[in-house]
C-alpha cells in the first residue's frame, strides 16, 4: 500500500469514498432491543457526583496550590489540578460531547462548554469532529482524530505527553477562528451554518486568555496561568497515556470497531480521570451508552470481544512494539484473537477492505 | 399516489420505544409514544442515514444511535447536532388495533 495520507482532502479521502469505506455499516453484537433500551437510559447522578468531585477537586488543589506558591511543596497540588484540568477535561469533553452524560441536556451543554475550554477544543468544532471520528473511526483520509499515524512520529507522541503540539494547535486555530476563519480541513466536516458559532466561541476564549496574560503581567507572576492555560500542559499525560491506547498498533480502515479499538481494564482513579473510556471497543460500537454503564454492557458482550489487557502497562506493552514495527513498515498491525464465543472477523470483507497484501501481513 | 399501509399491530412497539417499517424499498420509524399515540418517520437520520430504530425514544425525542442527534418525531425537527435537516413525517392512524401509515 502507499503510503498513508492523512488529510482530509487527500487522495486517501477520496479513496475511501469510493471504496465504500465511508459512511460504512459497522459491525455491531447483537445485544436484545430490552436490554440495550435499559443501558442507553440516562441519569444525572453519577455525573453530577463525578463533576462535584471534578470541579471541587480542582478548587481545593488550586487553593492549596496558591497559597503554597511559590514554594516546591505547591507542586503535587499543582500537578494534582493539572491532571484535572488537562486531562479529566478530555473524557468530560467527549462524553457531553455525545449528550449521554448526563439525562438532562443543559447539564451536558454546561460541562461540554467548560470542559472545551480547559482542553482547548472548540466546542462547535470538535462536536463534528468526533460525530466523524464515529462514523468513519481510523478510516484514514477521513477520521480527523486518528491519534497516532503511520509510520508513528515518536517525538510527537511524547511531546504531546506534556500537550505542546496539541496545545499548541489548539491556540493557533482558537486565534484563526476569531479573525473569523475556518482552518480548510474543518470546513470538510463543519457546516456553513455553525460557523458563526466556532467564531463567538474562539473569540470568547481569546478574551479569557487576554485577561489571564494580562493580570499575570500586572502581578509579576505566572500564578494566573497556572491556574488558566498551563494546566493544559503539565496536567496532559493521563489523557495522553490513556487515548493512546484506544486505537494504538490496531487495524485502520476497516469497518469492525474489534479490529482497531482496545479495551483496557484500569485503576479506579485512571477510570475516574477518563470517565470509563477504557471499555473502548464497547463505546464506538454502541455510543448511545453512557460511560457509567460501560461496565454492564462490556460484561454483557465481552464473549464476542478480543480479551481485554488487562492494565495500563499490559496495553503499552501491546502497543509499543507494535508501534516501532510500524516505523519500517507501516502496514503492520496488531490483530487480536477472538475468543471461540465470538462471531468472527469478516475475513473476505476486511481483506477488501485493506488489499489483499495488508491482510495477510496481518495474518 | 398516496395509499395506507398496514405497518404493524400497536402492541408490536412497547410505549416509548419505536420499529423500523420497511415498505415499497423505503425504510420507515413507527413510534409509540409515551401517551400512546403512533407517529411515523423516515427511518434513517437524516445526518448519516444510520438506522433510527436502534435509537432511543425519549419523551418526543428520537436519538439516532450513532452521534446522538436527535428529532422531535411528531414534527420532524432536528434538535441536536449533528443533525441539521429536519425528518420527514407520515400520517398515521389506527384501526383494529393496527396501525396505519400513509406513504406517499
Amino acid at each position: 500500500m502507499a503510503r498513508r495520507d492523512y488529510s482530509l482532502l487527500g487522495p486517501d479521502a477520496k479513496r475511501a469514498v469510493e471504496t465504500g469505506l465511508a459512511a460504512a455499516e459497522w459491525y455491531h453484537t447483537d445485544v436484545p432491543r430490552k436490554e440495550m433500551k435499559a443501558l442507553m437510559q440516562r441519569s444525572d447522578a453519577p455525573a453530577i457526583r463525578d463533576t462535584v468531585l471534578w470541579l471541587g477537586g480542582m478548587v481545593l488543589f488550586a487553593a492549596i496550590g496558591i497559597a503554597l506558591w511559590p514554594s516546591w511543596w505547591s507542586a503535587p497540588f499543582w500537578l494534582a489540578y493539572g491532571v484535572l484540568y488537562g486531562s479529566a477535561s478530555d473524557s468530560r469533553w467527549h462524553e457531553c460531547s455525545h449528550g449521554t452524560a448526563f439525562k438532562t441536556p443543559w447539564m451536558n451543554d454546561w460541562v461540554y462548554n467548560i470542559a472545551s475550554f480547559m482542553i482547548l477544543r472548540n466546542p462547535v468544532t470538535w462536536r463534528w469532529s468526533h460525530a466523524r471520528h464515529h462514523t468513519d473511526t481510523y478510516i484514514v483520509g477521513r477520521d480527523p482524530e486518528i491519534a497516532v499515524m503511520r509510520p508513528p512520529v515518536f517525538a510527537k507522541l511524547i511531546l504531546n505527553f506534556f500537550g505542546i503540539l496539541d496545545a499548541w494547535n489548539g491556540w493557533g486555530r482558537m486565534l484563526l477562528n476569531a479573525s473569523g476563519r475556518l482552518d480548510p480541513e474543518e470546513a470538510t466536516f463543519v457546516p456553513e451554518s455553525e460557523k458563526p458559532k466556532v467564531v463567538r466561541v474562539a473569540r470568547i476564549w481569546v478574551a479569557i486568555y487576554a485577561a489571564t496574560i494580562a493580570l499575570a503581567i500586572w502581578m509579576g507572576s505566572i500564578l494566573p496561568l497556572m491556574v488558566i492555560g498551563l494546566p493544559r500542559l503539565y496536567g496532559a499525560w493521563h489523557h495522553v497515556m490513556t487515548g493512546l491506547l484506544q486505537h494504538g498498533g490496531l487495524a485502520d480502515n476497516v469497518i469492525d470497531h474489534r479490529l482497531n479499538s482496545r479495551t483496557v481494564y484500569m485503576n479506579p482513579i485512571s477510570r475516574f480521570i477518563y470517565w470509563n473510556m477504557n471499555y473502548h471497543v464497547e463505546h464506538h460500537m454502541f455510543p448511545m451508552v453512557p460511560y457509567h454503564a460501560l461496565p454492564k454492557l462490556h460484561a454483557m458482550i465481552k464473549h464476542d470481544l478480543p480479551a481485554p489487557n488487562r492494565s495500563i502497562g499490559s496495553g503499552y506493552a501491546e502497543m509499543w512494539p507494535a508501534l516501532k514495527r510500524q516505523l519500517r513498515y507501516e502496514d503492520f498491525f496488531l490483530k487480536r484473537e477472538l475468543p471461540s464465543t465470538a462471531r468472527p472477523y469478516r475475513e473476505d470483507f476486511h481483506r477488501a477492505a485493506l488489499g489483499e497484501r495488508d491482510a495477510a501481513a496481518a495474518e | 399516489m398516496s395509499q395506507w399501509i398496514d405497518a404493524c399491530a400497536t402492541d408490536d412497539i412497547e410505549e416509548e420505544d419505536l420499529i423500523r417499517f420497511d415498505h415499497g424499498g423505503r425504510t420507515f420509524a413507527i413510534y409509540h409514544s409515551p401517551e400512546g399515540k403512533f407517529y411515523c418517520t423516515d427511518g434513517l437520520c437524516s445526518h448519516e442515514q444510520v438506522h433510527l430504530a436502534d435509537g432511543l425514544v425519549m419523551g418526543h425525542l428520537i436519538e439516532c444511535p450513532k452521534h446522538n442527534g436527535q428529532f422531535d418525531y411528531r414534527t420532524g425537527e432536528a434538535k441536536r447536532a449533528p443533525v441539521c435537516v429536519n425528518l420527514r413525517t407520515y400520517p398515521v392512524k389506527v384501526e383494529g388495533g393496527r396501525v396505519l401509515v400513509e406513504v406517499a
